[in-house]
């Protein structure tokens, strides 16, 4: 039997969906303003959080909305619960994003420290890993959400050896290095937070289908 | 521990099958809720554990419902005892046109017992304290039961269950006569009942039951689809049916 409630969960579906592409955007973008140290690109992304904060909270509101008049249960429950969290991991994602642009305006006007490597691998990492769990969280595939969760330690391994590296080749040899050394230190940490958060995404796509907290016990998936 | 346990229930209202193998376990100082829609079987399981559809014409019951661990179908139970053991609180609250007084020590009389005015009164004093009344009413015991409102109606029929010191508090939709307030008192009254008691509650009101209840049953066609703790079945059920009902798909 098709009820109202479910066009108005397929609108908080659609509306959750829109949050993913604009975070999906922001993170490629922030990632071209990097790898072209390209100012107004990261500036256009930096002016772009207020639309996505906007959302966030019109998406909180429909979920209280929709609990309050509804009182769901069960499925329904998951699925609006495990949404307001979607919805704040993606939110952060976001200022993630807005974070790596602001330290690639610190470094734009200065000449790149080094060839990038890693850094574009580990962007590479995270904008698969946020793609795959939005794809889950819309097609509710546990398989692809537990796929995701084991990338997270690929994103890890590569935070650590950009981290050794510059630390170890470049801060421990010239103190003169360490502004940019940091910038980049930064960017792959923020990175790396990105896969945080997808990692949570996954946890919570696997709860709102199978109703399994799967939430720090990753090992024993 | 189980207080009640069923085991391979079926009954049958001459020809209709209302109650389907069912298996299923009822612990003390807990709310069980049993849930399901109209006609599923579920005020027919909560009356087989008092025996009430003996009143009803053509029952036949198979299978074993045990409390503490006696056979309560077995012809050679006393119902009386049953009774007495196991209480009921109907959907309307059904006060005796007597006084409050009166109605708290009806059962006192029935089971023809006199232990003396002073007991009476401590009887009366201990139910309706239990119910949370004895502050409103211990100046007006004398009063017809009737004028009082609904939900202290409810609570006094309550009240009159205490009296004869039960084990086990069968609901049969004890607030749908209730407005949302009298409701939430009532459900308050619940869960300080059940530290003294086992309470099977029947309900429609599904927010009701997982408000109140420690575990569920969900019930459908005179079987128990789903048994379990209570935030798992509102949750997440096993079965789709159990998920179906709960979600309002039902249908």
């Amino acid at each position: 039997m098709e009820r109202h409630f479910d066009e108005e969960l397929k609108e908080l579906h659609k509306e959750i969906l829109r949050m993913g592409v604009l975070a999906q955007e922001v993170i490629y973008k922030s990632i071209e303003a990097l790898k072209n140290r390209d100012k107004a690109a990261a500036e256009e992304v930096i002016n772009s959080d207020d639309k996505i904060d906007a959302l966030e909270l019109e998406i909180d509101e429909r979920c209280i909305d929709l609990i309050a008049r509804h009182q769901p249960m069960a499925g329904d429950l998951r699925f609006i619960t495990t949404g307001m969290k979607i919805n704040s991991e993606l939110e952060r994602i976001a200022d993630l994003a807005v974070d790596i642009c602001q330290r690639v305006m610190q470094i734009a006007d200065k000449p790149l420290l080094k060839p990038l490597v890693d850094i574009p691998k580990l962007s590479t990492v995270a904008q698969n890993m946020v793609r795959d769990v939005i794809d889950a969280f819309v097609r509710k595939d546990v398989g692809l959400a537990r796929k995701v969760l084991s990338s997270d330690s690929e994103a890890d391994t590569l935070r650590n050896r950009v981290q050794e590296e510059l630390v170890n080749d470049y801060m421990a040899k010239d103190a003169k290095t360490a502004p940019r050394a940091v910038a980049l230190l930064l960017i792959a940490r923020h990175l790396e937070r990105i896969c945080d958060h997808a990692t949570n995404i996954a946890e919570d796509v696997i709860y709102m289908v199978e109703g399994k907290v799967v939430k720090h016990h990753a090992a024993e998936l | 521990m189980a207080k009640i346990t069923t085991k391979n229930l079926n009954l049958w209202y001459g020809g209709f099958h209302a109650l389907k193998g069912i298996n299923s376990g009822f612990e003390v100082n807990k709310i069980t809720a049993i849930i399901g829609p109209s006609g599923c079987g579920k005020s027919t399981l909560l009356r087989v554990f008092n025996r009430m559809n003996d009143l009803i014409e053509s029952v036949r019951t198979e299978g074993e419902v045990l409390i503490d661990g006696a056979n309560i179908l077995n012809g050679n139970a006393d119902l009386v005892t049953l009774r007495k053991k196991v209480g009921m609180v109907f959907q309307r609250p059904n006060p005796f046109p007597l006084s409050i007084y009166e109605n708290i020590i009806f059962g006192e009389k029935i089971h023809a017992r006199n232990p003396g005015r002073d007991r009476l009164d401590e009887i009366v004093e201990e139910s309706l304290r239990s119910v949370f009344l004895w502050e409103e009413l211990k100046d007006k015991l004398y009063r017809p039961a009737l004028t009082l409102s609904l939900e202290q109606r409810q609570r006094l029929c309550i009240a009159r269950l205490i009296a004869v010191k039960p084990e086990v508090l069968l609901m049969d939709e004890p607030c749908s006569a209730l407005d949302p307030q009298a409701t939430a008192r009532i459900e308050e009254l619940m869960r300080e009942l059940k530290n003294n008691y086992t309470i099977i509650i029947v309900t429609h009101n599904m927010q009701q039951a997982a408000r109140v209840s420690d575990d569920s049953g969900f019930m459908l066609l005179g079987e128990l689809i789903e048994f379990g703790k209570t935030e798992d079945i509102f949750t997440r059920p096993k079965d789709k049916r159990t998920e179906d009902y709960i979600t309002g798909r039902f249908g």
